[in-house]
């Protein structure tokens, strides 16, 4: 018994000591800045490339949480732990500045989305030269859009069908993904044979080996993409700092690489 | 909000609710089915590697719907083995299906009907099975008359469990389902797709009644069990 509890003794700093040193660790990270971005699942590719040049430059870690801009918004409005907010949809962001939840002044448009169709590699069906036509192909027995009734993707997917006049020909081949980042897996994966998906994705490693075709911009509502820095940011000059940075010429030109349009009234930002 | 568009979600809801209900239904029958050889096997056998069959019947309590659901998506694709195997016999993919919704839910669900039956099986008095071999009953003979009779209440709870397992599940259904009115948007998904869409109103109107039915079934599970399986522990 004795024994026992000598042995225990021996032990009985090193919980504290753990703590200790959590706590230490934590502190030094929290010195050296880190800001949490929520963001579209459209963005995945092109804010990995922006967080890790951001890193770089300023030594701010930066911590992005991908998603669907409904989800982030409803999160956001329950108090969800975010400095920044780059949504699908610019609609949400504006709510949120109607609310009182985000920063006066800082909504701000960073890109224009552009949707494509997307074939796989190993299709029957070649989009390249065909375009609207490679849906109707009969062996495309499932299309993949994101979900139209809350996917911003997924509504600029139906209008430009409906547009192109084929969409009652269409819907019922049509599958629904969660979110843009679904559909494309859905197709990827090969379950779907074409998908119309955010070209964002369709530029990603993972289906760059893809067939492609733009779909026209005008044959779709704008797919207008915006931010927020939230009011309750931890971080308010990081994140305003990183908002600085999407909006500079290498920002602008990691977007556009990574797949989206650079609204025309941004070109005209600071260098 | 208009009347018309009142009856179109609701509409909506009963057909989910309805999907939800049918694939429930025949998942559960499907597991019992497979179920009972499999916890037939595993409760009487003698080998000594038993215990990795029951951890992989286990597995799906543990793993993560996104794992499963995963493996699904990518067995089930023109790649996938099953897939191509589907694809040759029946022309289409089983992913976005209703075929392919039993098939991962009944990977789901297999713990929850296998383990009760195990259980049951397991409590029953060897002697009475001794009892049955010397009088000459073969094994399928003593299954059926002396083993599933005192088994009732773990099948019950068996099919119960699964049933209710299926109507709750979204992750898998989620991964491999495409939200298909009719043939892949159950319950679980259409209060996803109300939540999404910030109808708060809806996805609350559907998931009281997932509650109602969630509760009504489990207390069917725990009536059984209090009022039958007691008094058989006791002995």
């Amino acid at each position: 018994m004795a024994r026992g509890k000598t042995s225990w003794r021996k032990w009985r700093r090193v919980p504290p000591l753990i703590l200790f040193a959590f706590l230490v660790l934590h502190e030094a990270r929290a010195q050296g800045g880190e800001i949490r971005i929520a963001a579209a699942a459209d963005l995945k590719f092109a804010m990995a490339e922006l967080s890790e040049e951001f890193e770089k430059q300023t030594r701010t870690k930066v911590n992005v949480t991908y998603g669907s801009s409904g989800n982030f918004f409803s999160q956001i409005q329950n108090g969800a732990p975010f400095d920044l907010f780059f949504s699908a949809d610019i609609e949400y962001p504006r709510q949120l500045e109607a609310a009182g939840l985000a920063e006066p002044g800082a909504l701000y448009e960073y890109a224009i989305g552009r949707i494509v169709i997307w074939t796989p590699p190993d299709g029957k069906v070649d989009v390249t030269g065909q375009g609207w036509k490679a849906l109707l192909d009969a062996s495309v027995k499932k299309i993949a859009i994101a979900n139209p009734e809350h996917a911003p993707y997924g509504r600029a997917a139906v209008a430009a069908l409906q547009k192109a006049g084929i969409y009652e020909q269409v819907k019922p081949k049509l599958v629904y993904g969660e979110n843009i980042s679904q559909a494309a897996q859905f197709v990827q994966s090969g379950n779907a044979q074409a998908g119309i998906v955010a070209l964002s994705l369709a530029v990603s490693p993972a289906m760059r080996g893809g067939h492609r075709w733009g779909i026209p911009a005008e044959m779709h509502p704008a797919l207008e993409q915006g931010t927020v820095v939230l009011k309750d940011a931890k971080n308010k000059d990081a994140a305003l700092a990183f908002l600085d940075f999407v909006k500079n010429a290498t920002g602008r030109a990691t977007l556009v690489k990574c797949g989206f349009e650079v609204p025309e009234k941004n070109k005209g930002e600071k260098k | 909000m208009g009347k018309p568009r009142e009856n179109a979600e609701k509409g909506r809801r009963m057909e989910a609710l309805w999907l939800s209900l049918k694939l429930a239904a025949c998942v559960a029958a499907i597991l019992l089915a497979i179920g009972m050889p499999v916890a037939y096997w595993l409760a009487y056998s003698s080998w000594r590697g038993r215990f990795l069959l029951e951890s992989i019947v286990a597995l799906p309590l543990v793993l993560p719907p996104t794992v499963l659901g995963f493996y699904a998506l990518v067995a089930m694709g023109p790649r996938g083995p099953l897939g191509k195997l589907w694809i040759a016999l029946f022309g289409h993919g089983l992913a976005f299906t209703f075929g392919g919704l039993i098939l991962a839910s009944v990977l789901y669900s297999f713990p929850f009907a296998v383990q009760p039956l195990i259980a049951s099986f397991e409590a029953v008095d060897r002697r009475l099975l001794d009892a049955s071999e010397v009088l000459g009953a073969g094994a399928f003979r003593t299954f059926w008359q002396v083993i599933l009779p005192l088994s009732l209440p773990g099948v019950v709870t068996a099919s119960v469990l699964s049933f209710a397992h299926t109507l709750g599940e979204f992750g898998v259904v989620l991964m491999v389902g495409g939200n298909l009115a009719g043939v892949t948007r159950t319950v679980s998904i259409d209060i996803y797709d109300h939540v999404q869409s910030l109808e708060y109103g809806a996805a609350n109107r559907m998931a009281v009644v997932l509650l109602v039915i969630s509760f009504a079934v489990l207390s069917v599970v725990y009536a059984v069990n209090r009022r039958v399986w007691t008094p058989w522990a006791a002995k």
